[in-house]
């Protein structure tokens, strides 16, 4: 059995669940327009002959015809940047303003950061954190490829992050893209279904707590922390959530989002979870073409 | 005693993973040989007629000697960080090289000193190949564009010397497009 019928009682299509994984992803890039508008960059994909279709819930993200996106002059030109189409949601939820100062905890290899920048108009603060240096290195070239000028980039461990390098004010939001067992990733990397592991999940598990939970503490009242990840595994979502709404002051927001989701679930193998984890979503591949994935948003304080 | 005792005890000094805002004129400077932030923005006018205003919203770090950042916003010097913003310039030596990334993004603004390649050349170019070329204006670093979607787009830095047009694109982010 693989692991992907783990999940079978909480899809509502199987067959049609089972069928889209075993397909390979669609091609997608994001549109920069610190470097340029969209609609040059439409005109650029156009001038080289790569057909596209912009997605319906985010006229930046673009599926392209071309298996090799990276080998463009868009591509060359920081322009666009290959970014899974359901990776672009998060950022979106977080919404970040020009001139605000966000914490991007888990932020190698940069699709989301660079997003974030972009959504603030490169103005401000992005502070993206990884703690794996060797992923730093695609997260620092994939920023100033992109023309990025408003993020400092960190190498700790975001459990333990301190804001004293950054005037030690708290953020006014923050992005946990934490690291999982990336189920979600299957069309992509089909070998994540060999790797998955009951013992990783439970490890994985406790580093995710312990990252939002610091994202939490290190953001201002009123402030918003989006969490996500790739994996379907509840341990790895709600019961992630559930922990930290128990431990630290915050609330789960809803999501308003045009892609097809799920709620959040609240009972898992004989858990029962914070109502307030349905407000999350869950991102099925077969409902819009995608990755799995999931993501919630939460605003601290009461 | 340690390479690392030596730097703790200078604070003066250029310290990895450390950014140190840069003056604002020569004669706020504090460190020997850092450039002030007038000194950088009246280069990149003097070379490429860019104008001062393009950097009204950035303030000027150096991380390594020399190697100078550009960060879109205000913070407390130093910073502890990887890095902070876009490595833009190498200074510190006779003639100041623009990095690939700064070219692009302020290249648009470039009134002089820019190569404008057509297609072939403009492919040889980004896979880092030097080329023969005739150019009537300075010898030195030049930004390089070509024409594409609609307008000028910069891809990076030249090196012109003796007709020959020397890419300066980094290995990693050279392509055969």
């Amino acid at each position: 059995m693989d692991v992907l019928e783990r999940y079978e009682p909480l899809v509502d299509d199987p067959e049609a669940f089972y069928e889209t994984c075993r397909r390979p992803l669609p091609t997608t890039v994001r549109a920069n327009p610190i470097k340029a508008p969209v609609e040059r960059v439409r005109r650029a994909l156009d001038d080289e002959g790569v057909a596209w279709t912009a997605s319906e819930w985010n006229p930046h993200v673009m599926t392209v015809e071309t298996d090799f996106p990276g080998n463009t002059w868009a591509n060359f030109h920081g322009w666009i940047h290959g970014q899974e189409e359901v990776s672009a949601l998060p950022p979106v939820v977080v919404d970040p303003r020009p001139g605000e100062r966000v914490f991007d905890a888990c932020a190698a290899p940069g699709g989301k950061t660079t997003q974030l920048a972009a959504l603030m108009d490169d103005e401000g603060l992005v502070v993206a954190n990884d703690s794996n240096l060797g992923r730093l290195s695609a997260l620092r070239s994939n920023a100033e490829r992109l023309g990025v000028t408003n993020v400092a980039v960190t190498n700790r461990d975001a459990r333990r992050f301190s804001l004293d390098p950054f005037g030690s004010e708290p953020f006014d939001r923050a992005l946990v893209d934490a690291p999982c067992s990336c189920e979600g990733t299957v069309r992509k990397n089909p070998e994540v279904i060999d790797e998955w592991s009951q013992s990783h999940v439970e490890h994985v598990a406790g580093l995710q707590k312990g990252i939002l939970r610091r994202a939490v503490q290190a953001t201002k009242e009123g402030g918003v922390v989006v969490y996500s990840t790739c994996t379907f595994a509840p341990e790895e979502n709600e019961a992630v959530l559930d922990h930290v709404l128990e431990a630290e002051d915050c609330r789960i927001l809803p999501i308003d989002t045009d892609l097809e989701t799920r709620p959040g679930v609240t009972e898992w193998d004989g858990e029962e979870y914070d109502p307030q984890v349905a407000d999350a979503v869950r991102i099925y591949p077969h409902h819009n073409d995608t990755g799995g994935f999931f993501c919630a948003k939460l605003e601290v304080g009461g | 005693m340690s390479d690392e005792d030596v730097e703790g005890n200078d604070l003066d000094q250029n310290v990895s993973h450390r950014l140190d805002r840069v003056p604002n004129t020569a004669t706020e400077r504090t460190v020997e040989g850092r450039p002030s932030r007038e000194e950088i923005v009246d280069w990149w006018q003097e070379r490429f007629g860019i104008p001062p205003e393009t950097f009204e919203g950035h303030t000027f770090w150096e991380k390594g000697a020399g190697k100078i950042w550009a960060y879109a916003g205000n913070l407390d010097s130093p910073i502890e960080a990887e890095s902070l913003g876009m490595s833009v310039l190498r200074t510190r030596q006779e003639h100041w090289k623009p990095t690939t990334e700064a070219a692009q993004r302020w290249g648009e603004e470039a009134t002089r000193n820019v190569i404008v390649l057509d297609r072939e050349r403009a492919r040889r170019f980004v896979a880092g190949e030097d080329q023969e070329i005739e150019w009537d204006g300075d010898w030195g670093y030049l930004i390089v564009a070509h024409e594409f979607a609609g307008g000028r787009a910069p891809l990076g830095v030249g090196l012109y010397l003796h007709g020959e047009l020397r890419s300066q694109i980094p290995k990693g982010r050279r392509r055969e497009i």
